[in-house]
């Protein structure tokens, strides 16, 4: 179980999460979702320890890491796997070096049990013969399932995605949820998923949160939000132009 | 309000305002407008500040590279590529530079020489010149532009990429895969390209002193043999090794705090240039008065 209790973080004057409070269950699938702008990846950021909260305290487990040293933070982030907004793939490795590196790095595999796992992580995101090519070779969609084979690797217990369906057709959107859901159902990790994906993402996971002006707006299952009569939310899913939320 | 350290984890360079911002974003923000005087003394306090956390922030870097170095050095391979990056592709540019600098050398050097009809003593002029001087010197303002410019820019771009990040949620040192190769790299490369700038300036002044301008070769090199003493490449050599380690924390830490997408790279970049050559000149001056 991941909580967050009061977690305030602030960019110069600009309050981005304003006294937070977020329970995300272990094995469920949990979305963030929100407008732009909102945090939501700033929240995500706080969950890994990439960021400190100002005030307030991200629990993991049981232990809150916001008050760790670096060797007890890795400790506790070895059991996270995080697929980053733009990929984040080392750009000057192939998509082969690019998933093994944590396993050459972290274990004592031989070349050819890495080889082999690396593969195998690769079919399991329906990447094939891209061993030797570069991540600026690929399109978007295929560097996202990259960077999910090479989360996926180490099996973590948690996994944070960034936003893993932006910029993505619709197509390769819907296959990326199966892709989520798939894995999910086969490994039983927890996960939180940032995006902007409503309605589709219900399809997918047990929680929703919405994030509105720095604070959990509303809670609950996807059947819960569907029905919630929270203007914001509603808005918000329906994506109506008038309302509480407004536009520059 | 705001806890920014190296070792929190916290992302770097994303908010706190480096000194170069306050220098000049800062006068433009009218904080007190109708006086005019608090203004200027809140610009003065801004800037004050900000230069003290940017050297303590400097400060701790290198100090934690270091740890990580000794720690963590990293697989030998890795600084093996830093190495042939810094040193050996450095070759060729040192290798110009020094064989021009020689020559001028020897052709300043005759010219002044022969107004007290000592040109006999060319060979020392070069040699004590680039050994004890310019060799270290030029050696590293060159690594500094070719390879530091270099270095600033690929860890700037893993900044903003995220890549830096990536290393992090994977639970793995940042440090280890990025710094101490290169930094120790510097350390090997620098004084090794230094000995080469020496032996090929001393033989770009033989060229001119002796072909050209027809000083005696024995003269030359007797001379030479007499005035160079161990001391003399010892503190070149010295020079150049602290050098290494100045390119290699100002352009790996300009890089490491870089934000703001392509333009932040350009102005890390620049500053790393400008800031390590400025220090190397600087530092230059007050070792070669501890040296002497």
């Amino acid at each position: 179980m991941i909580e967050l209790f009061r977690v305030t973080k602030a960019f110069g004057d600009q309050v981005v999460l304003n006294h937070l409070d977020l329970t995300i269950p272990t094995g469920k699938i949990t979305a963030v979702i929100g407008p732009s702008g909102e945090g939501k990846s700033v929240l995500l950021r706080h969950i890994i320890g990439l960021l400190k909260p100002d005030m307030g305290r991200v629990i993991v487990d049981g232990e809150d890491i916001t008050h760790m040293s670096r060797a007890e933070l890795n400790r506790v982030r070895e059991r996270f796997g995080f697929l980053f907004q733009n990929s984040a793939l080392f750009d000057s490795m192939t998509v082969f070096e690019n998933v093994a590196f944590p396993l050459q790095e972290k274990t004592r595999l031989s070349k050819d049990e890495i080889r082999d796992r690396v593969r195998r992580a690769l079919e399991d995101v329906g990447l094939r013969d891209v061993d030797d090519k570069y991540p600026d070779q690929l399109s978007g969609g295929m560097k996202k399932r990259v960077g999910l084979a090479r989360a996926l690797l180490l099996k973590p217990d948690i996994i944070l995605f960034d936003e893993p369906t932006t910029g993505l057709d619709p197509i390769i959107c819907n296959a990326m949820h199966r892709l989520i859901k798939e894995t999910h159902q086969r490994y039983g990790f927890t996960a939180v998923i940032v995006t902007h994906e409503v309605p589709s993402i219900f399809d997918i996971c047990g929680y929703v949160a919405m994030l509105y002006r720095g604070r959990i707006q509303m809670r609950g299952t996807p059947d819960e939000i569907r029905a919630s009569e929270d203007p914001v939310v509603r808005q918000f899913i329906n994506g109506e132009l008038e309302g509480p939320l407004k536009f520059v | 309000m705001r806890r920014e350290t190296l070792r929190s984890g916290s992302r770097p360079g994303a908010a706190v305002f480096t000194f170069a911002d306050v220098l000049l974003y800062f006068p433009m923000k009218n904080h007190h407008p109708g006086y005019p005087m608090l203004s200027i003394a809140r610009y003065l306090g801004a800037l004050t500040l900000s230069l003290l956390r940017e050297l303590g922030r400097m400060l701790l870097f290198i100090l934690y590279a270091l740890y990580m170095i000794v720690r963590a050095p990293g697989k030998p391979v890795h600084i093996l590529k830093q190495l042939s990056f810094i040193g050996a592709k450095s070759f060729f540019v040192i290798f110009l530079t020094a064989a021009f600098t020689g020559m001028v050398l020897a052709l300043q050097g005759y010219y002044t020489l022969t107004k007290f009809g000592s040109e006999g003593m060319l060979g020392s002029v070069v040699a004590l010149s680039l050994i004890r001087e310019l060799g270290p010197v030029l050696s590293a303002l060159m690594v500094t532009g070719r390879a530091g410019s270099a270095i600033t820019a690929e860890i700037g771009i893993m900044r903003i990429t995220e890549q830096i990040d990536a290393l992090e949620v994977m639970a793995l040192e940042p440090f280890k895969y990025l710094m101490s190769p290169r930094i120790l790299g510097a350390l090997i490369a620098l004084p090794l390209l230094c000995a080469i700038f020496d032996v090929i300036g001393i033989y770009g002044g033989y060229l001119v002193g002796v072909k050209l301008m027809g000083v005696n070769p024995g003269a030359y090199f007797h001379e030479m043999e007499k005035s160079v003493e161990w001391k003399d490449v010892y503190s070149g050599i010295l020079k150049s090794v602290s050098f290494g380690l100045i390119i290699s924390w100002i352009c790996c830490y300009k890089g490491y705090y870089t934000s703001r997408g392509a333009e932040g790279v350009s102005r890390s970049t620049t500053a790393a240039v400008v800031m390590s050559s400025v220090l190397i000149l600087v530092w230059d001056y007050f070792l070669t008065s501890v040296l002497l």
